[in-house]
């Protein structure tokens, strides 16, 4: 996902400097990593040049200049562009859960195998319980709840594959047992 | 808001390790079907334990004897002080009316009396008059926010409604225990975490030990711990020390 296309979004609510910005982007992107001000001071200048955003005013504040930008007409026509392109659905990211089962079973280990699957299970879990605890507190905003909704459904596709890992590495400990 | 710390307060005069259920060595069979073959499994006080595993795995037979409505062929549990599989059937009839709560999948409402009359009837039927059990049906209605069904039968409620109907008629005799069997299987999304959110809340408050047996790790995800059945078996415990490592990977990546 481009950081451009989320910064439009965000400033298409209103203008915003660069540190605004990033506080808005950290506090409504929580599963997400924190923006570096470098980063967002970047992509806004690129923005800039692609005539997306238009700088509006500069704020002096007892520390740097902090220059406020707005989204130019062009950067709606972008960012609802954007929204209308769906993203590649992709069937194999890098998963290293999968490849730690395959190590396990590569070096004859399904033992270690069906093991870290309980225990890799149990941390899954663990953090659907963080997930959902999020959406069952009252104070969590809408955007806090679908962030966690997402998060649910991603941690759910890992587990039921797990399930299934568990399922076939069990019949494979049978086979080997007998 | 501290969303991390999952651990209930145990009441002080229990101790830290005070458990609800015991069941030990449990083996139930179905014919030549071997359903349970040796579960050991504590059920601590107030905690909500997710009961989890394949389809066929167990999870129900497991339920149904934890809460003494099925005697197991062999192995025993225990509900406190009380060994309750050595017990004669109507003691432990009593002891599911008055102290624990079972709900299933399909709320089992009946579909001819009005919520508040389906919530009222435990009550009628352990002997309290029509119109304290009506009074205490409306307040658990109330706790579940569905109120306005009070005079609503079961055919014209959504799955959702009837099953916090249900929920709440399992709840009226504030039971020590509730079994939920696959609350949320016949719901949407949606519905179900409705259903969810409010069980845990109330339970929660109410201090009610919650055995909640899905297949659905979602679902599983509402409770304080999980245990897996397998085959018929509980996989021995992993050492808990091991196990949070991870899951502070995240924003790294
Ligand atoms: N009343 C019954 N009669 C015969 N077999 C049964 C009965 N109930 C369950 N079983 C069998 O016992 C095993 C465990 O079933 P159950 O406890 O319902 O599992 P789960 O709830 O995990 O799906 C399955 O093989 C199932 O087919
Ligand atoms: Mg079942």
């Amino acid at each position: 996902m481009s950081t451009g296309h989320v910064l439009l979004g965000l400033l298409s609510r209103g203008q915003r400097h660069g540190y605004e910005l990033k506080r808005e982007h950290d506090e409504r992107f929580p599963a997400a990593r924190p923006l570096a001000f470098g980063q967002v001071y970047t992509t806004l200048e690129r923005l800039h040049r692609q005539g997306l955003v238009e700088p509006v005013a500069v704020h002096r504040v007892d520390g740097p200049d902090r220059t406020v930008y707005e989204v130019t007409d062009t950067g709606r026509t972008e960012i609802h562009a954007w929204l209308r392109n769906i993203e590649t659905p992709a069937p194999h990211v890098s998963n290293p859960l999968s490849t730690k089962v395959t190590i396990a079973l590569l070096v004859g280990d399904a033992a270690a195998a069906a093991d870290y699957l309980r225990r890799q299970r149990r941390a899954h879990l663990e953090r659907m319980r963080y997930y959902t605890r999020v959406k069952t507190d009252g104070g969590s905003s809408l955007h806090e709840v679908l962030a966690a909704d997402y998060a649910l459904s991603h941690l759910d596709a890992d587990l039921s594959w797990m399930e299934t890992a568990s399922q076939r590495v069990h019949a494979l400990e049978k086979e080997i047992g007998t | 808001m501290n969303r991390t710390s999952t651990t209930q307060p145990t009441p002080s005069h229990l101790g830290p390790d005070s458990s609800m259920l015991r069941a030990r060595s449990l083996v139930v069979s179905y014919g030549r079907t071997a359903a349970l073959r040796g579960v050991t499994l504590e059920v601590r006080r107030g905690e909500i334990l997710a009961v989890t595993g394949p389809s066929g795995s167990g999870k129900s037979t497991l339920l149904l004897t934890l809460a003494g409505i099925l005697v197991p062929d062999a192995g025993e549990v225990h509900f406190g002080e009380r060994c309750i599989t050595a017990e004669n059937e109507s003691s432990r009839s009593r002891l599911r009316r008055k102290q624990f709560g079972v709900l299933f999948q399909f709320g089992q409402l009946v579909p001819e009396l009005t919520a508040e009359e389906n919530v009222a009837l435990p009550l009628l039927l352990s002997g309290r008059r029509r119109g304290v059990a009506i009074t205490a049906a409306t307040t658990w209605l109330d706790r579940f926010g569905v109120a306005d069904l009070a005079k609503v039968r079961p055919p014209e409620m959504s799955g959702g409604q009837a099953q916090r109907v249900a929920v709440a008629r399992a709840m009226v005799t504030e039971p020590e225990v509730l079994f939920a069997d696959e609350p949320t299987g016949a719901l949407d999304t949606l519905a179900g975490e409705q259903v969810m959110t409010q069980l845990v809340r109330v339970a929660r408050e109410a201090d009610t030990t919650v055995v909640l047996v899905t297949h659905d790790a979602r679902i599983a995800a509402y409770g304080d711990r999980e245990v897996v059945v397998r085959d018929g078996v509980l996989p021995d415990p992993i050492p808990a020390d091991e196990a949070s490592v991870s899951g502070r990977e995240e924003g790294r990546s």
